[in-house]
């Protein structure tokens, strides 16, 4: 376990982050109330919006920043593999359906 | 045989030195949470990728107006704020304040009791206008509706907008009932078992929560066979396990809320 104290005079941060993850809500609704990008474009935008707030979640909230690499690292590197692997079972099936041409 | 002995007799139990310091310099308990929650965002993964594929075949609805928005906003702002008043408990409990401790507990069970509630009124609004399974009960009324063609003509779209937010709303009920448990033991107990009591006479039997309340059930029986086999106080350790569950239930609504939600906005 991490050490308590060390973390404890700078709860400040958790305040911000908080604010920060609070600000991101707020533009991705406005985005998508705008709607100033095209659809493919818009899926992009909030996508890279939710993986930034995702890293602040596990990061701060979650404390994974404050862990040893050995653990970050594994935890990070197992969990996204798995979703790679996991995108080249759904994905180019839909790929093929495009190009059969149909809407 | 007789070797086997001999080398069990030379190890020196309690010493310092005696095992291995733990690989990921974290308790075991902390190391599996973060193994189940490796593994369960697999499961909201495979649930998110079911939903974007079937969103690139058929021609998706986009059904959600300015009252749904407002409220998945409030709903995200809920389960934002119940993550820092989590940090602030796991806080209280490294200091040994109890009383803080279950306060701050007790505070974001209460934003993650709010998001539920706002979740249900949400989906009981929905299934109203039509947006319906086959397997849901029927509405008193018929409606006629968008949404009531949507559920003919896409039915892809309430049975993934549906699956996803329902394994999302169980886990944000099986984290309230968990942080419950932590702070209060086995004095939790009776509440759940109210609230299950409550909510299935309460709720009408054409509303789909009047069955979906059974969960409080599972999750009661489940907290009271753990609470009478190993009953203890929970520490510091527990409940920063007990965080992370709560902060990855918050981790997927991240997802959720985009892709679900303002991915399919109606704009009038």
């Amino acid at each position: 376990m991490h050490d308590a104290t060390t973390h404890d005079d700078s709860k400040g941060q958790y305040f911000w982050v908080w604010g920060a993850l609070l600000v991101l809500t707020a533009v991705e609704v406005w985005l998508g109330y705008r709607q100033i990008f095209a659809a493919v474009r818009m899926l992009e935008v909030l996508l890279i919006l939710s993986v930034i707030k995702s890293a602040l979640i596990i990061g701060y909230f979650m404390h994974l920043k404050f862990e040893k690499p050995l653990m970050r690292w594994l935890l990070t590197v197992s969990v996204v593999t798995c979703f790679i692997i996991m995108y080249f079972f759904f994905f180019p099936d839909a790929g093929r359906i495009l190009k059969l041409g149909v809407n | 045989m007789a070797d086997a002995t001999l080398q069990h007799d030379t190890i020196q139990h309690g010493l310092p030195g005696a095992y291995e310091a733990p690989l990921f310099g974290a308790y075991s308990k902390k190391v599996g949470m973060w193994l189940f929650l490796a593994s369960d965002s697999l499961t909201f993964g495979a649930l998110l990728f079911a939903f974007s594929y079937n969103r690139i075949y058929t021609a998706w609805p986009t059904p959600f107006g300015k009252d749904s928005i407002i409220n998945a906003t409030i709903m995200t702002a809920c389960l934002l704020s119940s993550s820092l008043t989590m940090v602030m408990g796991v806080f209280a409990a490294q200091r040994g304040d109890r009383a803080w401790t279950r306060n701050w507990l007790l505070a974001t069970m209460v934003f993650g009791t709010a998001f539920i509630v706002l979740h249900g009124m949400e989906w009981s609004k929905l299934i109203g206008e039509g947006l319906t399974i086959p397997g849901f009960p029927k509405p008193s009324g018929q409606a006629a509706g968008e949404l009531a063609t949507i559920s003919k003509s896409v039915p892809q779209f309430p049975a993934t907008f549906f699956g996803l937010t329902a394994m999302h709303m169980l886990h944000v009920t099986i984290g309230v009932i968990y942080l419950g448990v932590v702070a209060f033991r086995k004095w939790f107990l009776p509440i759940v078992g109210v609230l299950w009591i409550a909510g299935y006479l309460l709720i009408p039997s054409d509303n789909v929560f009047h069955y979906g309340v059974h969960a409080l059930m599972i999750c009661l029986i489940v907290a009271a066979v753990i609470l009478f086999l190993k009953p203890k106080d929970y520490d510091a350790h527990d409940v920063e396990v007990a965080g992370l569950y709560w902060h990855f239930v918050d981790l997927v609504w991240m997802f959720i809320f985009p892709l679900v939600y303002l991915m399919s906005t109606k704009i009038v």
